[in-house]
């Protein structure tokens, strides 16, 4: 069942974006998170893909996982409260030699009912009423043209579990984990969803307690008590709501440090500072290494001191980013370009985009 | 008059073949002690008027002296301490309200001390901080919800303007000691220390003496019920203004300087009569409700141009949270909340002793029910109240608070042994006196420097701790309590403090 505490965990995390929109197979994710096979325990992998559901673009395609399948009435109450459900079915999975066993996995495509102009935030209202309140069920993914494919075993298990060979996405991303507990619970891998946020996340938060109480200013309750849960939140607060450009996400949630913006001109250090005296709640600190898919692309981020690895890479079309190149390598032995992220900076790739190669932002030395 | 049922509280030990009757005992001792003889071979010892402050040990060269707590006299009772066996007889024979000095020295429970701290182990790498920068660089006033970014040039401009703030290298503050109730020297101790560590200090409500005023970028200054010293320039040169409601040491009541303390430097500075008395208010007489404070805090953000944060001080009582949220509305950029055991000059020891209730507490419920109310990042949280160590700010912050003030502790880095006597302005290490043969004991470079050495070393081990819990910037502690755990508290004390019991994980 749910885990009763925040689990640390170390990870591995991977991601491939076609820049030119164009979908491939979950193949290649699937070779290249089994390359860091050691970096996760067999306590959790999971999957995020873009674009694989393209025949209802338009719709929210909620997954929703069952432990106890007797809750899914209730669940089906609640959405249909506020969406039309336009087509339901049990999420295809493939019994392996590794996974027998695994819990009801439903995915929903819905249309909102509501005011157009409320529509994220209901959302976000269901995700939360759901998995806040009905024990026994839990919303895993729910964006558009998304979805999120997570469980307990080696990643590369759950990816076959879930025939991802047999979906074609634009943007995939991966994550295999090492949780230091034995409490297994389908809901509790990685990646983390909210509306089309896929957060996978390498790392320990040491400031959640501050980001956690931060984001219930904001209405965001976290009830999962997961690291990668605040991550989600902050990226969908601070992007949706405060509309924060992604490429300077990494000066709030990594920002650099007081006597780097010291010695920064005075338009940048108005800029850092005045970041910093107001979203210190947002600050995460800690060692962590991020990819978060997005509608259109994807992003990585470290940490203020790069406590965590993460590569940054570029061929022809295809933007990666992984923990270790041995996974980027593993699906394209050459490469264009490849750097290691900086600390606090972030990368990122989006659909129809002229490769930025990164770096032009990165503040810190590290 | 008849002798005095009271016992001497201390005794003297003198250890005749160590003393070389040099007389410094009988110099130093402000309250007629010690007493040489005419031949100066022997001196003898008064132990009625000893307070305990230990001068004279201290300065005695050979070590001769031993002043320590007299042992017998009252009659062991259960019921029936000592201190109200001598509370008794002292307003038996005077008819008044017993007075005292610093912070309540009842033995209630100090939260600090069943707060334990977090650390991290392989899953989290701690950060040491001989290698790796720590972060303690704190910002007081009102921060924004959200910044207004233009996003469509080169480099992001940010629309928004932020309301004042102070910048604290170090999230300690001096906390309000008037001069007139310290010294001349100590005060300009305070205020050079705090001018070389990057804080503040805290002008308490006795008005600025002109010679301060180069230090005012340093200076927070007090508005009280008794408005002395308040005038345009007060306001102006400083760096922001506190109104004073409450204090813990005497939450509800005013304040007393009596006139002999009122020297033509006192005059000068608070604007009064010489050798007049003089007496805060119990209330401000212009604020009789919430609506107010308002107008007053306003009042003085017109006064001083919005430029610079205004605070509020009140007292930590029953209803402090609530009270809080009101003068967060009311517009206080910063609210400073003062405990139990918060220190003052002079206050009737019944109510140092009695009312309020103990800063820990306060400040974990103030922080809960501004977040919950969405409104934490209106004000700032600044604290004060029974700070003695750098674990206690450390902790302070993990509760909820943006910095913390120290008045006690800085007396005590001063010199000061905590004798209470502060109000008889007898104060032998020439802190709480204006009598200058006791007031020139303290070289104010001497005292500036123990101040800045004491913020200095807390502010190590505070990044000791820091990096130990794998965190390398203040803010991500502030409010952080899940590095927080507490021991031997009832489970009503943990939900009131908002923290777990200690063997709980995450």
């Amino acid at each position: 069942m749910r885990d009763p505490f925040r689990i640390p965990s170390g990870c591995a995390v991977s991601g491939i974006l076609n820049l030119d929109g164009k979908p491939v197979s979950g193949t290649h994710i699937i070779r290249s998170i089994e390359v860091m096979h050691e970096r996760s325990n067999g306590l959790g992998g999971g999957f995020a893909a873009y674009g694989i559901y393209p025949r209802y673009a338009d719709l929210y395609a909620f997954h929703v996982l069952y432990d106890d399948p007797l809750r899914k009435q209730d669940v089906e109450t609640i959405l249909k409260q506020r969406f039309s459900v336009e087509h339901s079915e049990e999420i295809p999975c493939r019994k392996t030699d590794v996974i027998k066993e695994w819990p009801l996995f439903m995915r929903y495509f819905l249309r909102y009912l509501g005011e157009e102009e409320n529509e994220d935030d209901e959302v976000v209202q269901v995700v939360m009423e759901v998995n806040s309140s009905i024990h026994g069920a839990y919303i895993v993914s729910s964006g558009k043209n998304m979805g999120i494919f997570k469980g307990v075993g080696y990643p590369e298990d759950i990816g076959r579990l879930f025939r991802l060979e047999e979906y074609r996405g634009y943007c995939w991303i991966a994550h295999g984990r090492f949780p230091t507990n034995s409490v297994g619970w389908w809901g509790g891998a990685h990646p983390f969803g909210l509306l089309s946020w896929s957060v996978v996340h390498n790392g320990e938060i040491s400031s959640y307690g501050i980001n956690r109480r931060y984001l219930q200013n904001f209405g965001y309750l976290c009830n999962l008590q997961t690291d990668t849960e605040v991550i989600a939140y902050l990226v969908d607060l601070l992007v949706r709501k405060h509309r924060v450009h992604i490429d300077y996400l990494g000066a709030i949630l990594a920002s650099p440090f007081w006597e780097q913006i010291e010695r920064m001109d005075a338009q940048k250090k108005h800029f850092f500072s005045s970041i910093r005296t107001i979203y210190g709640g947002a600050l995460l600190n800690g060692p962590f290494s991020i990819i978060v898919g997005f509608p259109g692309g994807m992003f990585g981020m470290v940490d203020r001191i790069k406590l965590r690895p993460m590569l940054a890479a570029w061929k022809n079309k295809t933007f990666f980013l992984s923990s270790e190149e041995c996974a980027i390598r593993e699906i394209s032995p050459d490469l264009d370009r490849l750097v290691a992220l900086k600390a606090g900076e972030v990368i990122s790739g989006r659909v129809g985009e002229r490769n930025n190669y990164g770096q032009k932002l990165a503040v810190s030395g590290v | 008059m008849a002798k005095s049922l009271l016992f001497p509280e201390f005794k003297i030990d003198r250890d005749k073949e160590r003393c070389i009757s040099c007389q410094v005992c009988v110099r130093q001792c402000a309250n007629d002690v010690h007493e040489g003889s005419d031949n100066e071979d022997t001196v003898l010892s008064q132990e009625e008027n000893c307070v305990g402050c230990q001068r004279c040990v201290n300065l005695c060269p050979t070590n001769a002296l031993t002043v320590h707590k007299r042992e017998g006299g009252f009659r062991p009772n259960g019921n029936w301490s000592e201190q109200h066996l001598r509370g008794i007889y002292k307003q038996a024979e005077s008819g008044g309200i017993l007075l005292t000095g610093m912070g309540c020295d009842r033995s209630y429970p100090i939260y600090w001390d069943h707060l334990l701290l977090n650390a991290s182990q392989v899953t989290n790498p701690s950060i040491d901080p001989l290698r790796e920068p720590i972060e303690l660089t704190s910002y007081l006033g009102r921060k924004e919800e959200k910044l207004d970014i233009d996003w469509s040039g080169e480099f992001p401009l940010v629309q928004t303007r932020l309301a004042p703030q102070l910048e604290l290298k170090v999230p300690v503050v001096f906390s309000a000691m008037s001069y007139g109730s310290i010294s001349y020297n100590a005060f300009r101790s305070l205020a050079e220390a705090a001018r070389e560590v990057g804080t503040f200090c805290n002008s308490g409500e006795g008005g600025l003496h002109p010679d301060f005023y180069p230090y005012g970028d340093n200076i927070v200054v007090q508005v009280a019920s008794g408005r002395f010293g308040v005038h345009r320039d007060y306001l102006r040169v400083a760096a922001a203004v506190e109104i004073k409601i409450g204090q813990g040491a005497k939450p509800g009541i005013g304040g007393h300087l009596p006139g002999e303390k009122v020297t033509k430097e006192i005059s000068r500075t608070r604007k009064i009569p010489e050798e007049s008395d003089a007496i805060s208010p119990a209330p401000h007489h212009d604020i009789y409700s919430i609506e107010d404070l308002e107008r007053l805090v306003f009042a003085i953000k017109e006064a001083i141009n919005y430029k610079k944060p205004v605070a509020v001080k009140i007292a930590a009582v029953h209803n402090v949270a609530a009270i809080a949220s009101g003068v967060v509305r009311a517009g206080a950029d910063i609210v400073t909340i003062d405990g139990i055991r918060g220190g003052t000059g002079a206050a009737p020891q019944v109510i140092r002793d009695n009312v309020g209730i103990p800063i820990e507490l306060a400040l974990a419920q103030v922080d809960e029910r501004l977040r919950s109310e969405g409104i934490r990042h209106h004000s700032s949280l600044l604290i004060a109240g029974g700070i003695r160590s750098s674990a206690d700010v450390i902790k302070a912050i993990a509760l909820g608070a943006d910095a913390v003030y120290v008045g006690t502790a800085a007396l005590v880095g001063l010199g000061c042994h905590l004798c209470q006597k502060c109000y008889t302005g007898k104060c032998n290490w020439g802190i709480a006196t204006q009598d200058p043969v006791l007031t020139k004991r303290l070289n104010p470079n001497i005292g500036k420097r123990r101040l800045v050495n004491l913020i200095r070393a807390w502010s190590f081990e505070i990044k000791e701790m820091l990096g130990g819990m794998g965190v390398n910037a203040i803010e991500s502690l502030r409010g952080n309590r899940e590095h927080l755990r507490a021991v031997g508290l009832s489970k009503e004390e943990c939900a009131v403090l908002g923290v777990k019991a200690a063997g709980e994980g995450w």
